[in-house]
């Protein structure tokens, strides 16, 4: 990449020997610039090439042959396996449940926490515990609350149900990740969304409510529309760590039982660095990789009117 | 006639308003049990010999220390596992991934917001595209990758970076939405303050240091706190780049450690001592830390 100095900052004041200091400026701007791009570049920019490149390759991890090109050898065995589908459809599933699930109780979240009431600071406070959490503790400390004998049934066996064995049952193995991953994650959209609710003039709840328009008309004519940029982003961030679920599956159910909470990050890695099968596993980034684009695609149409005003 | 009505409408709005009030009252206290309750029982629980904790089970003496407390759970955490060792690199790693990309990231940031070069819209264009790349994506691609790399250590050179301190750091360390934080932060730093400076005949790394830096507190402690956290919490790279017992972080080590122990206790002991210190943080520094995530959600 050329960078050459153009009229910057001295000749702006018309200082004189301006020629000299550019010549200065560029390569200080290019010195500054040097650490972060080269460790963009190695660490970013030639592992999303190899993504694409190792993908027609037949590379190992730790292997003494080079890469051979295979074609789409790697694509063709990914579409014949059982456990590639399944946990394609584990990782939808998991999104499409945990996207509306996640954002709409967060908002509620958002609306308890952003009156002005003496302890709402507290509230907020406890709301957002979980997130400075690590996942793995998140996931450590539920695998022992979905215990059979562990706390939830143990509560629940108070009010006189009988809970199920949340995570060894196939049926409730997603749901019971479902639920604790969204637990965990809740009050960071809670804060996002608060952002969002405090951009909103409260001019305009004042005018409404003379107008006569009560707390569920102020919600969909006030609040809703103001809050349509942050709910595409909302939307996008969950959908995307929601197809980079690995954690808690790794943690708590190592992909069973029977594939039945498998994902696409937990086989990439099953097949990438436990059998050291690199080529293989980065199809199964590909294809991930594929999917966050698009969704990223369309949140650009989303929001193509606003940057157009821009 | 009239009057009457009146009163009789306020009471009602009045009335409404205030079971309105209580409604939303009971509803953050439910809540806050709900997300607080699991964290109180996790930290409680490393304080009670395993039997005691099945058997506080089904009432409210599982989220309350009572009984028979001890610290004997946290000794053996220490006795069963390197554990001071593992905390010990996740300081390291996380320390030193946030000294170093502070450093890296808002010098980036100044060339970026400060100086004019050719292609520097360019630059900001690709480290802005590069934020919608999920980690999970490259990471087999990037392991395969770092254990092709050269590296010169104490004991010389060699080929691989697996298996090493610099393996957790390094490749962290330049971070897209550090320098877009940073830029954004620099470029409402007013342009006459560094002109003042060139005028008494400061160089640019001398504004950079003395007159940028020092008025950016604001940004530098949103990006520690969004690079701390997942340097503290990373668990999936060092799963995998690191095999070496003595250079294990806390967080992988727990998975480790529940292998060894089937002590509930013990793990619950394990979760608090990485998660009090972090929370503890958290409820000291709370604006900066909610400040800093409601700045995350500009990146749309």
């Amino acid at each position: 990449m050329t960078v050459t100095a153009v009229p910057a900052h001295a000749t702006r004041q018309g200082t004189p020997g301006s020629h000299r200091s550019n010549h200065r400026a560029t390569s200080v701007a290019l010195a500054m610039l040097a650490p972060a791009a080269v460790l963009m570049v190695t660490f970013l920019i030639i592992p999303i090439l190899l993504t694409f490149g190792l993908s027609f390759t037949n590379a190992r991890l730790i292997s003494p042959v080079p890469a051979k090109f295979i074609g789409f050898d790697n694509f063709t065995r990914l579409f014949q396996n059982a456990t590639f589908w399944k946990s394609l459809l584990n990782t939808v599933v998991f999104a499409v449940v945990i996207v509306p699930l996640q954002s709409g109780l967060a908002l509620g979240l958002a609306m308890l926490v952003n009156a002005k009431v003496r302890g709402t600071n507290i509230f907020r406070t406890v709301f957002f515990l979980p997130v400075v959490t690590s996942m793995v503790v998140v996931s450590m400390l539920w695998l022992f609350m979905y215990q059979k004998n562990g706390l939830l049934n143990a509560l629940l066996a108070k009010i006189g149900v009988q809970g199920p064995d949340w995570i060894g049952d196939p049926k409730w193995a997603l749901f019971s990740i479902i639920v604790m991953s969204a637990w965990q994650a809740m009050g960071f959209h809670m804060v996002i969304w608060l952002s969002g609710l405090q951009t909103i003039p409260g001019e305009l709840y004042e005018a409404a409510s003379i107008d006569g328009a009560g707390p569920w008309k102020q919600f969909l004519h006030i609040t809703w529309p103001g809050l349509r940029q942050t709910m595409i982003f909302i939307l996008i961030t969950i959908t995307i760590s929601a197809f980079s679920l690995f954690t808690q599956v790794n943690v708590m159910t190592q992909g069973g039982p029977l594939d039945a909470t498998s994902t696409l990050v937990f086989m990439s890695v099953r097949t990438g660095f436990l059998q050291q099968q690199t080529g293989y596993a980065s199809s199964i980034s590909l294809v991930f990789f594929a999917i966050v684009l698009t969704v990223s695609l369309v949140q650009r149409y989303l929001t193509r009117d606003k940057e157009a005003k821009r | 006639m009239t009057t009457i009505t009146v009163s009789s409408a306020e009471h009602k709005t009045s009335t409404r308003r205030r079971v309105a009030g209580w409604l939303v009252m009971l509803g953050r206290i439910v809540l806050a049990f709900v997300f607080g309750l699991p964290l109180v029982f996790m930290i409680v629980s490393s304080f009670k010999p395993d039997l005691q904790i099945f058997s506080d089970l089904g009432s409210w003496r599982a989220f309350v220390p009572v009984g028979d407390l001890s610290f004997d759970n946290f000794v053996g955490v220490f006795g069963r596992v390197p554990f001071a060792r593992f905390l010990a690199n996740s300081v390291i790693i996380s320390v030193a991934t946030v000294a170093l990309g502070l450093l890296v990231n808002s010098m980036a940031a100044f060339a970026l917001s400060r100086m004019q070069f050719r292609g520097q819209k360019a630059v900001l264009g690709v480290i802005l595209a590069t934020l919608i790349v999920p980690f999970e994506t490259l990471a087999l691609p990037l392991l395969w990758w770092v254990n092709q790399l050269p590296y010169i250590g104490a004991d010389g050179f060699s080929w691989g970076w697996l298996d090493t301190y610099q393996v957790q750091i390094i490749p962290f360390v330049a971070n897209a939405f550090s320098i877009y934080l940073f830029y954004q932060y620099f470029d409402s730093i007013p342009r006459e303050l560094d002109e003042a400076a060139t005028v008494d005949g400061a160089g640019w790394f001398r504004i950079y240091r003395s007159v940028i830096m020092p008025l950016s507190g604001p940004a530098i402690a949103t990006v520690s706190i969004l690079t701390f956290l997942p340097a503290w919490n990373s668990y999936l790279w060092p799963l995998m780049a690191i095999q070496t017992e003595a250079l294990r972080p806390a967080m992988v080590g727990i998975d480790y450690f529940k292998q060894m122990s089937t002590s509930w206790g013990q793990i619950m002991a394990y979760a608090s001592i990485i998660t009090v210190p972090v929370l503890a943080m958290f409820i000291a520094f709370q604006r900066a830390f909610i400040s800093s995530i409601a700045a995350s959600g500009v990146k749309g």
